[in-house]
């Protein structure tokens, strides 16, 4: 028998009032996954990692975190998650180390195990420097940072991370997937949400790409791209003529041809030749980058936006 | 309506979780306890030298005993009123604004009633420290004149708790934390002034003097003078008792409903 799914929902509908913002969306995370939720701006990814958080109701639809009930079982599932919100919590009137150490407190730990716990945490996340220090002071990393050590005091089953690198640089980020790759090693179960398909090609074994609270497609980061885009991309920047001008003599020319604001793209199975043949079809570009096809593509096939906006 | 994720008919609080929050309280208010004993002790003295003994020169006696050991009781309530008032005002409003603190317990298996249940034993603590320093004072001021009188910090508890409930409803359910102003300006105030604590209740007009009996300051401060002059206070004790205990569980209700109306969504 398959193992039982950590997380499963099927219908999940999320309302504010008379706005819709998670419009009946089915999941199913297996333990040890890497999940993740990929969408642009109100797509509906925070409104539905709540769900799973157990902080937020569900309007309609069926959800159950590791077997169990949020509406009934929600302290007893929380105790086994650990989140990482958009929005960094941590409490400035406490140091660095007793942000950590009152967390654990609330899960209910021995004050000595959440003492060596913070210890061993802020190690993991290069803070231990800052133990004793204010939380004020520390950079938007430091907090991104802490916040996921937090998240990590009582060993959790679930690791829930909303948008966890937005706002780092990209060494703080780079650190972070590390982090997140051993945790995952552990067996842990990630889910988390992204803007950066970087980030998600890199972390998720699954994903799924959101917008306007549905989810538009699913699968592996790889399996999206041989399904909605083609192995290669070409970007052509121009001069004088406008992309859309363009794009509409380069019809025929690899599979798909899209204008965007600022560039025109060329799917195709071969990037040279078919940058090779807008060459000769339409006017002379300004510039011309042959690229690996990415989940951006994936995201502004499905969409017709891009991801970041 | 429920607490998110919190079983209609679980039980409302847990031990271990209302301890951690207390935990918390007492960790900020370790490093800030210097700047505490200022209000919660100075100030009660400076009141009882102006008082009792500038004030208290000229009055002569109340009641059949000297204005000074006439007003300590009703200053002690008045401090733990006060007290409790004041820190579940912009500390739980800042809770929920500013620190967000409340929200990160949520995401843990603290319940609603643990949030609730640790802030208020966390205000006991406060008053109990500011109690026990000021009793002090009083003994040596010579103004405990009864063996009853060690019961006072349980009455001060008692009206800490009747005072701190709803004000931590309130502080969870304003949208502004101007309303603050008008809680210390209309109840706040005028129960310091007016509920028994510097002059008894009965020179106020008849009409005026039920507002009174509807401040917990006044119960508090009749019981503590009970017991710290061996007298019998207006209403039977257990009625006093009542209506601190009825504040406070009223209190803790709302506080309870207004809590978690400010974390569902
Ligand atoms: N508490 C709330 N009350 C009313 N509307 C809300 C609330 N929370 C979210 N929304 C709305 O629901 C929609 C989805 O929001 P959500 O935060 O889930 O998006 P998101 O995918 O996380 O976006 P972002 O990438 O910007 O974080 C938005 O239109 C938002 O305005
Ligand atoms: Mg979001």
């Amino acid at each position: 028998m398959a193992e039982q799914p950590l997380i499963f929902a099927r219908g999940l509908v999320k309302r504010f009032g008379d706005f819709t913002a998670v419009d009946g969306i089915d999941l199913s995370v297996a333990p040890g996954e890497a999940f993740g939720f990929l969408g642009p701006n109100g797509a509906g990814k925070s409104s539905t990692m709540r769900m799973i958080g157990c902080v937020s109701l569900p309007t309609a639809g069926e959800l159950r975190i590791l077997g169990m009930d949020p509406a009934r079982q929600g302290p007893a599932i929380r105790a086994r998650l650990g989140v990482c919100p958009q929005l960094d919590n941590l409490d400035p009137d406490l140091t660095v180390e007793e942000n950590l150490i009152t967390y654990a407190r609330y899960f209910g730990m021995p004050r000595g195990l959440a003492r060596r716990r913070a210890a061993e945490l802020l190690e993991f996340v290069r803070l231990a420097d800052r133990a004793g220090g204010k939380v004020e002071p520390l950079s938007g990393g430091m907090k991104r940072r802490l916040t996921i050590a937090r998240a990590l005091v009582n060993e959790p089953d679930i690791v829930l991370l909303d948008e966890p690198t937005t706002g780092l640089d990209p060494q703080a980020r780079h650190l972070l997937w590390e982090r997140l790759f051993q945790l995952k090693r552990r067996g842990v179960t990630l889910v988390l949400t992204t803007h950066y398909m970087d980030e998600a090609e890199q972390l998720c074994d699954r994903l799924v790409v959101m917008d306007g609270g549905r989810i538009v497609a699913q699968g592996s980061p790889r399996a999206l791209i041989a399904e909605h885009s083609t192995p290669e991309v070409v970007e052509l920047r121009y001069g004088q003529e406008s992309p859309a001008e363009v794009a509409v003599k380069l019809a025929g020319v690899g599979r798909r041809v899209d204008a965007l604001p600022d560039r025109v793209l060329v799917y195709a199975e071969d990037g040279d030749a078919a940058a090779a043949q807008a060459h000769e079809r339409g006017p002379a570009p300004a510039s011309v980058l042959v690229r690996r096809s990415t989940l951006e593509d994936v995201f502004l096939h499905l969409t017709g936006r891009t991801l970041v906006d | 309506m429920a607490a998110v994720g919190d079983a209609r008919g679980a039980r409302p609080v847990s031990p271990a979780s209302t301890l951690a929050v207390l935990e918390r309280a007492l960790t900020v208010y370790r490093r800030v306890w210097r700047g505490s004993v200022f209000s919660g002790f100075l100030f009660p003295v400076m009141f009882l030298v102006a008082f009792g003994i500038g004030v208290g020169g000229r009055v002569g006696q109340v009641g059949g005993v000297d204005y000074l050991a006439w007003i300590v009781p009703g200053v002690l309530a008045a401090t733990a009123f006060q007290t409790a008032v004041g820190e579940c005002a912009f500390p739980v409003f800042g809770d929920f604004r500013w620190t967000r603190a409340y929200h990160a317990m949520r995401a843990t298996p603290v319940r609603v009633g643990d949030m609730v249940a640790g802030w208020l034993l966390y205000i006991v603590v406060r008053v109990e420290i500011a109690t026990a320093a000021f009793l002090l004072v009083s003994a040596l001021f010579g103004a405990l004149r009864s063996p009853w009188a060690p019961l006072t910090p349980l009455v001060c508890a008692l009206v800490a708790l009747a005072a701190a409930a709803p004000m931590m409803g309130v502080a969870a359910r304003v949208e502004h934390d101007g309303w603050f102003a008008l809680v210390f300006r209309f109840v706040v105030i005028p129960s310091t002034l007016f509920g028994g604590v510097f002059f008894p209740v009965e020179r106020l007009p008849a009409v005026v003097r039920p507002l009174a009996w509807l401040s917990p300051l006044w119960h508090g401060a009749e019981l503590n003078r009970a017991a710290t002059l061996g007298g019998v206070p207006p209403w039977p004790v257990a009625a006093h008792l009542g209506v601190l205990v009825a504040f406070a569980a009223a209190g803790a209700v709302l506080a309870w409903r207004c809590f978690s109306r400010r974390l569902e969504d």
